[in-house]
């Protein structure tokens, strides 16, 4: 086949075809692109502010490292006047980490910027190793998601740093819409199209500047600049690699490489019929926001260490289960309707003035709506949607249950939906 | 006729496809110039040629299924898109260089 001229430049060779549009473009015409639409993507969602200090959630690799990269690029190209830090989670799994964090100390290096590694021992008492010795194999990656989420948060937190961004591309946002499509839960997959979670009042925003960003170009991104990353399957997760959600997603980019993206935007518009009361995310700001970021996502990346593709049932018994608690718990809440204002950090001056409903439920006006509460875990005091936190949950059954489990060792499929009864009765007991 | 005729080219395999093909980044191969029914190779019988002769790993499936290269696994020939090359009917050249990048792995 004959060379392909770039459709910018018209001079270099086309190395690249751009999934969301079919444009052939030289690889330094791609390069710009890319950077630029992440460039504006910060700008009109107005994602940072001057002074602002940015923990890079870093795992070593391909969507942290191009994320910390195009940060530092724009950062200097642009003077946003941000001070950029990379954090990274040890999960506490042997052989596991230690290559993808030799790697981030490299990014460290080679991007000039401070590295902080938080690990779950120190956060939880718990490596992973611990916890796959105690409950198996099966299911270990949402207790590993599940810390996860908080660990960041913590580290930030540690480091006296208000905002986290994470390198969840467009490929992990459509796979959750999906997800959430399949499961009919609307508020959530309301939720998991927001570009950030948590707003000033917040101890910790999280945000994910590279939302439209497809996995491919991210791909090609990392290696036409010879980024230096790092992939592994996670060890303990060899079922996540078949994720189904994620299949459909790359069979169907396959037919239409437009899919994703028109996934991500279609979930966006789903997002303004849920009513903001539901979600938790406010329409009028310029920048779509949620209010719920402790522990009520479910993010493609966000599962497990490098791999983080939820691996499906598991993670969904134990999200059903959550939900269901959660639920119970605001409608509890509502018939009694006794919460004074402001206690769990809800925006009450837009909530209730109108009848809501959910779940088949007609609420009368002036009724509170409390699904969207903020408020702090009673454990730990950090924040959640709950009283007890889903880490202090999982927590507690792993520490109640450390002598039984040692016995119930070989029985692997026996012993985690023993754990998984645990959890529902505490789950009870929390609502 | 069977035909001596190899080529000379370099098989890439990163972002984690490596751990299927003995944990090497790079193969330098010397491949028959022709096929079975004498035709000149492509990408595509060369995809075959990499299951059956260089992968010891018996997951076949995470880089081939349903005859084709897996959805999410990336082909760049000569660093350019194999789209631009006609993807699986691409010819190969003396001293190409074919990279195999999977993007389902890694965050
Ligand atoms: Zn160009
Ligand atoms: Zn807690």
């Amino acid at each position: 086949m004959a060379p392909v001229p770039c459709a910018i430049c018209k001079t270099s060779r086309a190395l690249i075809i751009r999934p969301k549009n079919h444009q052939k473009l030289c690889k330094g015409c791609f390069i710009t692109i890319f950077e630029e639409e992440i460039h504006h993507t910060v700008t009109t969602t107005k994602l940072f502010s001057r002074g602002d200090r940015i923990a890079i959630g870093a795992s070593g690799g391909k969507d942290s490292t191009v994320l910390a990269s195009v940060l530092k690029t724009l950062n200097e190209r642009y003077n946003y006047g941000l001070e950029l830090v990379l954090l990274s989670i040890d999960e506490g799994i042997k052989g596991y980490r230690d290559d993808s964090l030799e790697t981030v100390k490299r990014n460290a290096v080679q991007y000039d910027m401070p590295l902080k590694i938080v690990g779950y021992d120190e956060l939880y008492g718990w490596t992973m190793d611990q916890v796959v010795e105690a409950i198996g194999k099966k299911g270990n990656c949402t207790y590993c998601g599940v810390f996860r989420r908080q660990a960041l948060d913590r580290g930030a937190k540690m480091l006296g740093i208000k905002h986290v961004v994470t390198g969840h591309n467009a490929d992990d946002v459509a796979e959750t819409i999906l997800m959430n499509l399949l499961r009919g839960d609307l508020p959530r997959l309301a939720r998991s199209t927001s570009i950030v979670t948590g707003d000033e009042s917040s101890e910790v925003r999280r945000s994910k500047p590279l939302k439209y960003a497809y996995e491919k170009e991210i791909v090609l991104y990392a290696h036409h600049k010879k980024l230096d990353y790092f992939s592994t399957e996670c060890l303990y997760s060899p079922e996540a690699f078949r994720g189904s959600a994620r299949s459909l997603i790359k069979n169907l980019e396959r037919v239409r490489p437009s899919a994703i993206l028109d996934v991500v935007r279609s979930g966006e518009d789903m997002a303004k019929l849920v009513p903001e009361a539901v979600t938790g995310i406010s329409h009028c700001k310029s920048q779509k926001v949620s209010l719920s970021s402790a522990d009520g996502e479910e993010e493609g990346a966000a599962g497990c260490g490098t791999n983080g593709r939820s691996s499906g049932g598991e993670m969904a018994d134990m999200e059903k289960k959550l939900q269901e608690d959660e639920e119970a718990s605001s409608r509890e809440v509502e018939i009694t309707s006794k919460v004074p204002n402001g206690v769990n950090g809800q925006r009450h001056d837009r909530i209730g003035a109108k009848p809501e409903s959910r779940n088949g439920v007609k609420r009368e006006p002036g009724k509170k709506l409390t699904r969207q509460t903020l408020g702090t875990c009673k454990t730990c005091g950090y924040m959640s949607s709950q009283d007890i936190c889903k880490a202090c949950m999982l927590l507690e059954g792993l520490n109640k249950n450390r002598p039984k489990m040692e016995i119930e060792i070989d029985v692997e499929d026996e012993e985690s939906s023993t754990l998984r009864r645990k959890m529902e009765g505490l789950a009870l007991t929390a609502a | 006729m069977e035909s001596e005729e190899t080529l000379p080219i370099v098989v890439e395999f990163t972002g984690g496809l490596e751990m299927l093909f003995s944990d090497e980044r790079k193969h330098r191969l010397s491949v028959p110039a022709r096929d079975s029914k004498g035709d000149a190779v492509t990408v595509g019988w060369l995809v075959d040629y990499l299951c059956e002769e260089i992968m010891k790993d018996n997951r076949k499936e995470m880089f081939v299924l349903d005859g084709h290269v897996r959805p999410g696994i990336l082909v760049l020939i000569n660093d350019a898109d194999w789209e631009l090359e006609g993807e699986a009917s691409y010819a190969l050249q003396p001293n190409d260089n074919i990279l195999f990048v999977s993007t389902l792995h890694g965050g």
